[in-house]
């Protein structure tokens, strides 16, 4: 496997632009005999379908839900970056670049962040000129807030409610080209297979979720836009449908899948109240504006009610660890360092597993009326499921999955290294590096989308021949045999079998919890493979699910994917293992500095690790990008 | 993890397809901690359900907080079930007494046809967006963000029309099965912001003979969309839509009268 990441030459702030004018380009007439397929309508799918059809290219546009308005990007809650220093605070697409890489604990690519910065700002053009309603001043102008890891205030939002907004605008414009007619829309899809013809991606096999029918795609191109995989973890913010399938299934096609281990624990997400769970809700970012985190200085305080615990006997300990950036320092951090005053026995609430989000000083500093402004629905959301109000009593909070910085492998492009395979949003490896700061996924998902994909795409189809393909190929009939082959054991097995499919899920997730999760070592990430393993062969033996095929049925569909995530966590426990550093939410117990911080080892780990599929049964074969740092200095993280 | 657990009779439609006939089955539901969201509960009942070889209940859901919008059955009679401003899966189990008989049907319009026992297809609100719910600009560079001022009340106001999760609710609550809640929030989201002026007259026009033709009843201001709404969206936003159509067609600038030929 080659991996050519295709960066381009010269100075970093011009490579995006110089590039940008020397690619090939499509005449307008000939785009239109072009089509592409769009997996996902999130902000990086709906962004990029509409885009494209507005360029005059033919969209196939795929999702699970009913709509796709309800695609998971939709519960973003914080907001969305963009170096446009509107604050005046010093801010610059050079800041934003220089913060992000740091964020991510250099280990992201350095020409695809500058890209993201230098792009942050259109997007906030776009999404107004769309009618996207942002937070504004008395002024009339955007207002900003600040978010983790940055000392400036750059974050768009649109009260706790950013994703949503950013979502229906992109999905508006989505739904303006199904009305030219450029967009046709398939709901209640999901795609099973990549269809490779003469090694490029040519089309897709999609299980109608209505009829279980098994239906057959071709096109020019793929772009998938399917999401994170954070659900691995079964418990998580991710919506209950996110999944990895179809980026599993174009691995296993042999597209490169990257840094599966880079996962994004978020430190403030209301707290596991019960084993009936089915997801954890999060508490945005933003909070940590104006709510001060802290815990009991004495492990017998824990149990008393906060109200009556004097200022004395609190542990501000972010403040205290981390004075510069206080509670604004970034999610990895922040989220060790519950992890930690909760190993010491300080967690509050009945599992001793949560901290203190507290907003008492914000509520006497601004009044009631200004905090419930700014995170209204947020208290409103965390009083629905806790049925307490963060206006009276400071909100508990504890980590949680999130995110996925890991993904498919892409070039400067955004093309796997199959060609014609095109990723986008959270379902690539490529801008956030180990950690990813907060408001930056919704900015990247609508970069990729609106103003990377629609370029590289023309110069892809205007490099490689093309030759047309119909779905009467033999490799789509292949294709849609072996996703039928998997289906019908499923099936089978289901007819019998013991266990439900959310009995296994939960016990995956408290796997990969356990020794994949905020804190890893060698004798845990090689438990956890082995557990893995023999999990999926019982799975494969035991599982308990309605068997009918031919129509809607839901536990089918999770179990299809619970088969995958059973897979890709094996994958992500391999990779944590041989990442033998510390490096943003990759936490190897066994580096890390004596006051606890993670230690990266810049000597043997600055790479990309991209793992490629060798065969059921196989061992995967790693693959390493070198990363190279020639604009920002190599250095130890540090938010003291 | 409280200690306190529950019992319940739950009353389910369940209709195996858009062509069978649905019915009411009963369940009984036992051991459920009142911390257990109501879509959980179901969750809960449908492993059991799964190990007795029965067919489980067919429902849609995802984020499980309140705003994809995916989730959505009557809950003893109530679009959302009993609490105000809230989507089914914000529902919690500490709603109901111990020993609660609890009816569950699927949303009941005509253009919300039933797929299978909750799940329903609400592909026409996607038909009715189609038709305009949008601003005609392309993915391109645009004057900077700051170069138009929107005072704040409006933006805010438009923010609060622009919430709308596109559940179906109001459709499910109103006697007339009216979308007319949904296409209003829609419209005033757009009339209050100077970007969505620029098309107002083409959008109402097409939205609304849309809305008429999926097949949705008429407003005659009940009310009962406002009441259902777990964003709150106000009824106004109907007035607002009304009185759009009413000037769009006085306008002479409506797509029946298009100058440029488009269509
Ligand atoms: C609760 C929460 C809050 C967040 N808040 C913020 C924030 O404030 N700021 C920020 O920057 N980021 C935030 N994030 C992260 C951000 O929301 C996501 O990373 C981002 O929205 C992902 O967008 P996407 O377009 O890549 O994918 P998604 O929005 O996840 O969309 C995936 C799409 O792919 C489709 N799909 C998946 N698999 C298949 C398949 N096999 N076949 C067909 N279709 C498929 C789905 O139907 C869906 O349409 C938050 C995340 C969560 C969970
Ligand atoms: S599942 Fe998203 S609103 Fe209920």
């Amino acid at each position: 496997m080659k991996l050519d990441s295709k960066i381009p030459g010269g100075p970093i702030a011009q490579k995006w632009e110089t590039y940008r004018s020397e690619m090939k380009l499509v005449n307008p007439a000939n785009k239109r005999k072009f089509n592409v397929i769009v997996v996902g309508t999130g902000l990086a799918g709906a962004s990029a379908a509409a885009s494209m059809a507005e360029l005059g290219y033919n969209v196939q546009s795929f999702c699970i839900q009913d709509s796709p308005r309800r695609a998971h990007s939709i519960a973003a809650q914080g907001g969305i970056n963009a170096a446009k220093n509107y604050a005046n605070d010093g801010d610059s697409v050079w800041r934003l670049f220089y913060d992000t890489v740091k964020g991510g604990d250099f280990r992201a690519r350095e020409a695809n962040v500058y890209r993201l910065a230098e792009l942050s700002t259109s997007i906030i053009d776009q999404c107004v000129a769309q009618g996207v309603p942002f937070a504004r001043e008395y002024s009339g102008e955007l207002a900003n807030r600040s978010f983790g890891g940055a000392q400036v205030s750059r974050t768009f939002y649109a009260r706790g409610q950013t994703g949503q907004q950013l979502l229906l605008g992109a999905y508006s414009a989505l739904m303006r080209q199904v009305d030219t007619g450029k967009v046709k829309l398939y709901e209640r899809r999901e795609m099973l297979d990549l269809v490779l013809v003469d090694g490029k991606a040519r089309g897709i096999i999609a299980r109608n979720l209505v009829t279980g029918a098994l239906e057959r795609y071709a096109a020019d191109a793929v772009v998938l836009a399917t999401g994170g995989y954070g659900r691995v973890y079964f418990l998580s913010t991710n919506a209950f449908n996110s999944n990895a399938t179809a980026s599993w299934r174009c691995y296993k096609r042999g597209a490169a899948f990257a840094n599966p281990c880079f996962t994004q624990i978020h430190p403030t997400c209301i707290p596991v109240a019960g084993d009936h769970q089915s997801k954890l809700t999060l508490m945005s970012e933003s909070l940590r504006n104006d709510g001060r985190v802290w815990v009991p200085l004495k492990k017998e305080d824990c149990k008393k009610d906060p109200s009556s615990i004097a200022e004395a006997d609190r542990d501000y300990y972010l403040e205290r660890r981390y004075p510069s950036f206080g509670n604004l320092v970034p999610r990895d951090v922040a989220s060790r360092a519950a992890k930690a005053v909760c190993d010491e026995g300080r967690g509050v609430g009945p599992s001793g597993l949560a901290v203190y989000l507290d907003f008492r000083d914000a509520i006497k500093r601004d009044g009631r009326q200004v905090v419930s402004e700014k995170y209204g629905n947020l208290f409103e959301m965390y009083e629905h499921i806790t049925g307490e109000s963060p206006f009276e009593t400071p909100m508990r909070i504890f980590p949680a999955i999130h995110y996925t910085m890991g993904g498919l492998w892409v070039d400067y492009n955004l093309m796997s290294n199959i060609p014609g395979l095109h990723v986008l949003g959270e379902a690539n490896f490529s801008d956030h590096g180990a950690n990813r700061l907060g408001a930056s996924a919704l900015m990247q998902g609508l970069a990729d989308g609106y103003f990377v994909i629609p370029y590289t795409i023309g110069n892809y189809f205007a490099s490689y021949p093309l030759p047309k393909v119909s779905v009467d190929h033999p490799e789509f009939a292949m294709a849609e045999a072996q996703s039928r082959d998997q289906i019908s054991r499923l099936a089978r097995v289901g007819a019998n079998g013991k266990t439900t499919v959310m009995e296994y899920y939960r016990q995956l997730g408290l796997i990969m919890w356990e020794h994949v999760g905020m804190a890893r070592n060698q004798s845990g990430l090689k438990k956890a493979i082995s557990q893995i393993q023999q999990l999926k062969q019982e799975y494969w033996e035991n599982v308990k699910i309605p068997t009918e095929t031919e129509t809607h049925n839901k536990n089918l569909e999770v179990a299809l994917r619970v088969a995958d995530f059973m897979e890709l966590g094996e994958l992500m426990a391999t990779d944590a293992l041989e990442r033998n550093e510390s490096c943003g939410g990759h936490f190897r117990e066994e580096s890390q500095t004596p006051e606890g911080e993670a230690k990266r080892d810049d000597q043997n780990f600055a790479h990309v690790a991209a793992w490629e599929y060798k065969g059921e049964g196989q061992k995967p074969a790693l693959h390493k990008e070198p990363l190279q740092f020639e604009n920002v200095h190599l250095a130890q993280r540090s938010y003291k | 993890m409280s200690k306190d657990l529950r019992n319940y009779k739950l009353v389910i439609w369940r209709q195996a397809s858009p062509q069978e006939k649905g019915g009411f089955e009963q369940y009984q539901v036992d051991g459920i901690s009142p911390d257990t969201s109501f879509l959980e509960m179901l969750d809960i009942l449908n492993d059991r359900l799964i190990k007795q070889n029965i067919r489980p209940i067919e429902f849609d859901s995802d984020c499980r907080e309140g705003i994809c919008g995916a989730c959505g059955c009557l809950v003893n009679g109530q679009a959302h079930g009993p609490r105000q401003k809230a989507t089914t899966c914000q529902i919690y189990m500490r709603s109901f007494e111990n020993g609660d008989t609890i009816t569950v049907e699927p949303w009941r319009a005509k253009a919300f046809p039933v797929i299978r026992d909750l799940v329903v297809d609400r592909s026409s609100f996607d038909r009715i967006i189609s038709a305009g719910g949008y601003i005609s600009v392309k993915s391109a560079k645009h004057a900077d963000a700051n170069a138009m001022l929107i005072p704040k009340p409006d933006a805010d106001q438009a923010f609060d029309y622009a919430t709308c999760i596109g559940c179906g609710a109001c459709v499910a609550a109103c006697p007339n099965a009216s979308a007319s809640l949904f296409t209003g929030a829609k419209i005033s989201q757009f009339t209050l912001m100077p970007q969505g002026r620029v098309e107002r007259e083409k959008r109402v026009e097409r939205m609304v003979d849309q809305m008429d033709r999926e097949g949705f009843g008429g407003c005659t201001n009940i009310g009962e969309c406002e009441a259902s709404c777990p964003k709150g969206i106000s009824i106004s936003a109907i007035a607002t839509m009304k009185a759009e159509y009413l000037k769009a067609a006085l306008s002479g600038r409506t797509e029946s009268n298009a100058s440029d030929g488009a269509m």
